[in-house]
Parts: structure tokens; sequence; C-alpha cells
């Protein structure tokens, strides 16, 4: 039984990690930039619903949408500010762009938050604690952990037939390929990159909502080791692609509730990262990325 | 890993080559990429001092053929002898040490460093000191760097291009840097030159210099040299053997005059009558 | 026909150059310090600015001239500064004499990090990009890891070694206690120890660049391909450039180390790794003296910002934005570009 609740919370916390990873992964397709900044989003949507929920009593509903507007404007902004005057530069000033931009946030979190951690009203949104008792109580699941799990399944569904069957998600697809024939075809390509900003930034903010619920602790840099870990679980599966992102992030949350419950809680990040290196080290485009040939 | 193989030689080599075996031989040639095959049986005797043209219409698999005799892809079938020695297995930087030197089609330098260094990295493997030689510049450093100096200004002076040495490479014309290329791979000393496309974006009169100078590197040391070239003059005026490939197989093989008279080749490149 | 023009290729004449600015910045320094003119905090931060300025040149030589990007540097410096630490402590009958001793610990803490860059470079190197990059984060996070849970004692039977708990001793003491690091360290480290260590690894990266080896590292670096195809072998080079950077890395965390009282683990993070490639890339990919100034300046710059105190941080994250902005955006680049006339962005466009 133990066992059983070891891998609900491995998929749960994965689940998390591969709605970041999503973020990651869908920028990384598109506009060939590690988004550092990504995990600060997080940050930014679960203290906006800390904020709706417990200082304004807003309906926990209601939060959640919020949160995701903030990150979503907030998402645009950034790309628009910061990387999209970077376009054709070298991707390592558009790394230090995101990195600084991630100082930022998190400074600019400080300093209208304070460093004070916050408690996250998980029981406001998602009712008692105790959960679902099943086995006739021997295996408890909290709410959390279903809505965490089924949100993840939602989103992965969602994404996959909006890239597969609607225009801009086409457009998407084009744009990875090769943004310079997607424009040659009349794609709009910085509506479709601030499009994936967008939504890659709304999940963060429902990412945010779920990991301060389930680690109810909130401070400016809550976002950076999720941020790291997810990222890992996107090059993991496969950077740029979404089905990539949920096998990596699943696999990287089961990883590491296993490693914490069977050899060393302290050693867990060590061990899920040396797992990533072997991972990389047998295939290293990752588990589902495709190995691109270079033309001679 | 290597062995020596003898083969059933097939006359195609000048005549002053005859009596010395080949350079470069090709059995059976071949490579799939996921399925698909792209070139396949490929048979090439190239000799000791042949001057070799490698051509066909775009997409007829001439730079994968230059790609399988340097190992940046490795043959799915076949054997290539490189002075009677079985490269299999080799990588590209071991057939280079055996002797194979190559310039690129999509020009391929040192960009961001100096003329002569990119002459000096041609060099590498002919003038070796090690890496604490060269942090506390001991005796072996000087001597090596100034003999690197001397040759690859000797080296770029084939081009007259000793003027350049300062410069950075991407910055050179195009002309230029084709030549540098060119340079850079006879520095490895190698038995035979593959040249890809080294006349592509050069006008007449730059392309009849180069033709000169194909052959004169040919005399001077002595080595083979295969080019892939879409300028006929260029290769009916230098070339001794001709092959021809049309998706990926080998269509014809002879003297100039020979393949100018085949009806395959010219059904290759001007299609077939009703289509032309 | 694409009409470009002729450049000459910069290296050499910067070399003296480099020289000269360190120099004189230690010459300057050491009589404004004799003359009273640098105050107490500017005094502290000399050591660790020579440890920065070391580990922007080491990582220089990765990012600049070998041209992989490495995210995890910091945890060569953490290797470099435990061992070295260690060695210290343990030695500190064994060598009485103070500038030996440290000079040994640097040598430990360099060849320890040598060890590790090896470790990692051998399996790790035949990633490309962004994937390289991120198993270096993922190693440098693994190392802190280790060291977070390490637990190192001496007693009379030698050291002791364990993971997660202390090791039963009988006497001596502890040295590595986990989470809580290395405390009580003597104070060795100087800001002469920092210069004479900063011109260590400008001979070794300077004089490598210049040398057949380093030739070979930076034809890896401008084209893979093309640099097989004259012979030179993938890995050996790439290895020699890393495992350099990662020794050099290594003795910059022992002088850091050595600077303070108490050590931690968790002082040398994915943060840590990501301000040393800051100074890299703003000081510019393989200029040296460029990482040299921008590693000073941004040492500097936070402090310089007190004033500004809670501030102080987003002020430094604006400037950093702001100067990527400005350093590559390609219409503020032409602006400046008509200014001081540098070179254009499209560089390797003129080899199409």
């Amino acid at each position: 039984m133990t066992f059983l609740s070891y891998v609900i919370n491995g998929v749960s916390l994965g689940s998390i990690y591969a709605i970041i990873a999503l973020g990651y992964t869908m920028v990384y397709g598109i506009a060939k930039m590690l988004n550092f900044a990504h995990g600060d989003v997080i940050m930014v949507g679960a203290y906006i619903c800390f904020y709706a929920v417990s200082r304004f009593a807003l309906p926990p509903l209601l939060g959640i949408v919020l949160a995701m507007l903030v990150c979503t404007v907030l998402g645009v902004v950034i790309e628009r500010l910061a990387y999209k005057p970077l376009r054709s530069a070298p991707s390592l000033a558009v790394l230090i762009t995101a990195i600084g931009m991630s100082y930022f946030l998190q400074n600019m979190a400080q300093l209208l938050w304070t460093a004070n951690p916050k408690v996250f009203p998980t029981a406001a949104i998602f009712g008692d604690k105790t959960g679902l008792g099943l086995f006739g109580g021997s295996l408890k699941i909290s709410y959390v952990t279903i809505v965490t799990i089924v949100t993840c399944l939602v989103i992965m569904v969602g994404l996959t037939l909006f890239t597969r069957s609607t225009k801009m998600g086409k457009a998407m697809r084009a744009c990875s390929e090769d943004k310079g024939a997607a424009q040659l075809m009349g794609i709009n390509v910085n509506l479709t990159i601030s499009v994936t900003f967008a939504i890659g930034s709304a999940l963060a903010a429902i990412a945010g909502v779920l990991l301060c619920s389930a680690y109810p602790n909130l401070v400016p840099t809550t976002g950076s080791m999720p941020g790291i870990k997810a990222f890992t679980a996107a090059v993991f599966g496969g950077i740029g692609s979404i089905p990539g992102a949920l096998l990596g992030g699943l696999l990287l949350g089961v990883i590491e509730i296993f490693a914490r419950a069977y050899i060393s809680t302290q050693l867990s990040d060590a061990i899920v990262f040396a797992v990533l290196i072997v991972v990389l080290l047998v295939k290293p485009a990752g588990l589902l990325g495709r190995q691109v040939r270079e033309k001679v | 890993m290597s062995k020596m193989v003898s083969v059933q030689r097939q006359a195609m080599v000048p005549e002053r080559d005859a009596g010395k075996s080949p350079i470069l031989e090709c059995i059976g040639l071949g490579i799939d990429f996921g399925g698909l095959t792209a070139v396949d049986e490929i048979n090439l005797t190239i000799g000791r001092t042949e001057i070799a043209g490698l051509i066909g219409p775009n997409g007829a698999g001439k730079t994968t053929v230059f790609n399988l005799l340097t190992k940046v892809y490795q043959p799915t079938r076949g054997t290539i002898l490189l002075n009677g020695i079985d490269t299999h297995g080799m990588s590209t930087v071991q057939v280079n040490q055996a002797g194979i030197a190559r310039t690129f089609q999509n020009i391929r330098l040192f960009s961001a460093l100096s003329v002569e260094d990119n002459v000096k990295i041609g060099l590498h493997n002919q003038l070796p000191y090690s890496m604490w030689e060269g942090v506390f510049r001991l005796p072996r450093y000087w001597k090596r760097e100034k003999e690197a100096h001397e040759k690859a200004m000797e080296l770029l002076s084939i081009f007259d291009m000793q003027d350049m040495a300062k410069y950075r490479a991407g910055s050179l014309p195009y002309g230029a840097q084709r030549r540098l290329e060119i340079v850079r791979a006879l520095a490895t000393n190698p038995g035979i030159l593959l040249l890809d496309e080294p006349a592509a974006g050069m006008n007449p009169s730059e392309t009849a210099e180069l033709m000169y100078n194909i052959r004169k590197i040919r005399d001077m040391f002595h080595i083979a040299i295969m080019l892939i070239e879409h300028d006929m003059n260029l290769v009916m005026g230098i070339c001794e053997g001709i092959c021809v490939l049309n998706y990926g197989k080998v269509i014809a093989k002879g003297a100039p005059a020979e393949i100018q008279a085949n009806p395959a080749v010219i059904e290759a490149y001007l299609g077939k009558k009703k289509e032309a | 026909m694409k009409k470009s023009t002729l450049r000459l290729s910069a290296p050499a004449k910067n070399k003296i150059f480099t020289y000269g600015l360190v120099i004189a910045a230690y010459i300057i320094l050491r009589i404004l310090i004799s003359g009273g003119a640098v105050n107490a905090s500017l005094q502290g931060m000399l050591v660790p600015i020579c440890a920065y300025v070391v580990m922007a040149l080491s990582l220089n030589l990765t990012v600049g001239i070998l041209g992989e990007l490495s995210l995890g540097h910091a945890g060569f410096m953490s290797v470099g500064a435990f061992s070295g630490v260690v060695f210290a402590i343990a030695m500190q009958d064994a060598i009485p004499s103070a500038p030996l001793r440290l000079a040994l610990s640097m040598a430990v803490g360099a060849a320890f990090a040598a060890l590790a860059g090896v470790l990692v470079g051998i399996p790790v190197l035949r990633l490309k990009g962004d994937y390289l990059a991120i198993v270096t984060l993922a190693f440098g996070e693994i190392i802190k890891s280790l060291i977070n849970n390490m637990y190192i004692g001496i007693d009379d039977a030698g050291m002791h070694f364990k993971l997660l708990e202390a090791p039963a001793l009988t006497g001596g003491k502890m040295i590595i206690k986990g989470p809580m690091g290395i405390s009580s360290i003597a104070k060795l480290s100087s800001f002469t120890a920092g210069f004479i260590l900063v011109l260590i690894a400008l001979f070794v990266i300077l004089n490598l660049i210049q040398s057949r080896s380093g030739r070979a590292i930076m034809a890896l670096r401008d084209n893979r391909i093309a640099a097989e195809s004259v012979g030179i072998g993938v890995t050996k080079y790439k290895l020699m450039a890393f495992v350099t950077s990662a020794a050099l890395a290594g003795s910059a965390g022992t002088l850091y180390a050595m600077n303070y009282t108490t050590i931690v683990a968790n002082k040398f993070d994915f943060n840590t790794s990501i301000l040393i490639l800051v100074f890299v890339v703003l000081g510019g990919l393989g200029n040296m003296w460029g990482s040299i100034i921008a590693a000073t300046a941004l040492t500097i710059l936070p402090e310089a910002l007190r004033q500004f105190s809670d501030y102080r941080m987003l002020v430094y994250a604006i400037v950093l934005i702001l100067v990527m902005l400005a350093t590559n955006n390609p219409t503020i680049k032409g602006f400046f570009g008509k200014l001081f006339h540098k070179r254009p962005a499209g560089e390797e466009g003129a080899a199409q």
C-alpha cells in the first residue's frame, strides 16, 4: 500500500513537473531558447492566487483564473520587451537575458511581497486535507493529488488537440520547424510566438497553484528549483516534444519520490539528476526527441 | 581492423600510374538512410596521380560519396581501400591521417581564426608537440611553431595568398575562402585530395586560374585529386577519368571524350527527348 | 561573389594588454592600500574578486574558446574549495609555512576538480549544445547535493569519510560536517595569492590558445566537421579544454574558501554558475581581458549599489537585461556600431 501511495505521489508531483515542462518545451520548440524566467512565472501565479484567496477572500476558482490572466499578460510582456528584440541574437545572449528576467521577477516579488514565507491556502481551494480513502481507508489520496493528475491529463489532451487541429496550433508547429518558411507562407511568426508564451505562462500559473497546494510554502524563490527540475524533465523526455514533456515530468516525479522514500531524502535531487545524465548518455536527444543530422 | 586486400583492378587509371597500386579503390560502396538507399554499387579506382571527376545532376549523391570516403557517414555496404588498406571502421580523423583530405561544398573554414591559423590547423598532425610544451613554451614549441609558420606560408604561396595570412578567414572574399580550404586540406599531407565544387561561385577567369592550380598541385605534390564540379569546361579540361552518378548509381565511367558522347549521360543531364 | 572587407584577426595584440591590465591593477591597488585610500569593504572583496576573475577566465575557456555552454562551473569551484580546504586542515601541522600550504592546497583543489572534469567530461562531452548545458547543470546540482551530505573527519587513524551521517572518530575532529560545511578555516588567502593565481590562469589560457592544442580546440568550436576532416580528434581536445578549465576553477575555489572561516556547499549553487557565466558573456566570448573587467565590475556593482539597499538586486537584474539588449539587438547595436566601428553582427554570414 505504501508503494502504491508513493507511485501516486510521484505521478502527482510528476504531473506538476509535466505542466511546467510544457511551458519550457513549447517555448524551446518555437523560439529555440531556454526561458529561465519560466520558473519564476510559476511563483508569480502562486502569489496572485494566494492574495486573491487568502487576503481578498475571492472564490478559489476566480483566484486561479486571475493568476492565469496575470501570468499570461506577464509572459507576453516579458517576451515582447526582453526576448523579441533578441530574435536574431546569439542564443547565449538570450539565455543571459532570460536569467536577468528571472532575477528581476524574484527580486520584484521580494519587494512586493517580502521574503517571509506565505502559507498557501490549500484547504480553502481544495477543501479538507484528508482526501479520498481507498481500500477501506488504508490508502489515502488527497484531493489536491487527484485534481493535479486530472488537470495534467486534461491539459495534455487539450494541447495535443490544439497543436494538431487548430490553425494557431498548426502555425506553432510550422514555426518550430522553420520560422523563415512559415513567415513566407503568411504565418504571423511574432503573434505565434506570443501565443506560445501566453499558453506556457497560463499553464505556469496553474502549475504554481498546484505546486503550492501540495507544498504550501510560498517564497520568492519557490519557482526556481521546480523550474530547473521541470526543465530537466523537458530535456529528459526530449525537448520540443509535448508527449516528451509528459513522459519526462512523470518519470522525474516518480523517480524523485522513490529516491526520497527508498534511498535518501537528502540525496534525492542528486539521484534525479544522475538519472537524467544516464538517460542523455544513452539517448542524446532525450526519450522522445528527434536526433537531427547535420548536413555536410 | 585494417588489412591489405588485393582485388581485381579496373583499368581506368592513367597510363603513367598503371604500374603502381591505386591510391583509392571503392568496391560495391553504398549507404542507406532510414531504409532509403542514397548511393549504391559505387566502384571506383583512382590512380596515384590521377585527376578524376565525379559529376552528375543535383541530388545524384556526389557529396554523399565524398562523405562516405571521408567517413562523415559510415557506409552500409562495400569496401574502401585507401593505399590498399581497408578503411572499414575508421573515423573521419583516422582516414585523414591515412591520407584523404577534402574541401566542402558549403565552405567550412574556421572563420574566427586567421588564415595562417587555418593552415596551421591543417598541419596539426604533421608537426606535433604536446599541450604542456605549448603552455610552458618549451623548446619544441618554438621549433615546431617556426616550422609550421614556414610551411603554412609555403602552402599559401601556391595560391599567392601569403599576404592574407593575418586576416580572419571568415572575412576573405568567397573565392579566396575556397582556395584556403584547398590549402588547409593540402596541409594534412594527403595522398588524395577531394574537392567538392571548387569552382562554385567563381568567374571564368578565376576558374581558369583554378584549373591551372589544380594541375600545379598534382604536379608539385604528386597526389591524386578527385573533384565534384558542375562547370563542364573545368571537368572536361583537367579530368583524366570521369565518373557520372545519377540517382545514387554510376551510370558511366571513362575519359572525357567518352563521357561527352555517352547517351546515358546526356539523358541524365538533359532528360529524355520528350521532356527536353 | 560576395564582397566583404578584410579584417585582421585580433588575439595576439591583446595578450600584452591583458597582462598589463592585471599587473597595473595590482600595483595601483597595492599603492592605494598602503596609502589607506581603500576602504575596508573593498579590501575585503579583493580575494573574492580574484577568485571570480579566475572562474570567469576558466569558464571563458569552456564557453568562449571551446564553444560549449556549461551551467555547472560552480561545481568545479566547490570540488576545489572543499578538497583544498580539507587538505589544508589535514596538513596544518605537517606544513607549517602558510603560503606553501595555500599553494599546495590550491594544487590539490585543482587536481580534484580536474579529476571531476575528466569524470564528467568523458561521457558528457559527446552531447551537443543545450544538452551538454543541461548535463553540466545536473552535475553542479549533484556535486552540491553530495557535498551537502558528506562528512569527513580526521583522527589518529587517518581520514574518515561517510555519506549522510558523521563517521565514528576516536578523538580527532570533524572537517566537513554535511550541510554545515567546513568551519574554523585558517584564513590563508591573500590579495597577493589571488593576484598570482590570476596571472597563472592567464598564462595557462593565453599560452594554450596560441599553441597547437589551442588552435585545435578553436577549430572544433568553429567547425567540428572540418576539424575532424583535417585529423583533429574531438574527444581529446574537448576534454583538454574542459579539464584545464575545471582545474583552474578548482584552484579558484580553494582561494575563495580560504578567505572565509566557514564554507558551505550551498554557496556554490546554480546561481553562482550563472553569475560566472554572466561575467563571461558580458566580458565577451573568448575575450580574456573582458572577462577580467566584467568579473571585477559585477562583483563590485552589488556592493556599490548598497545605497539602493532593497532595490540593488533589482537594479542588477535590470542592468543585466539592458546590457544584453544594448549589445545584441541589431538596431541598437548598429547605432553604437556607427559610433565605435565594431564588427558587424552577421560575421558568419560572410561564409555563405
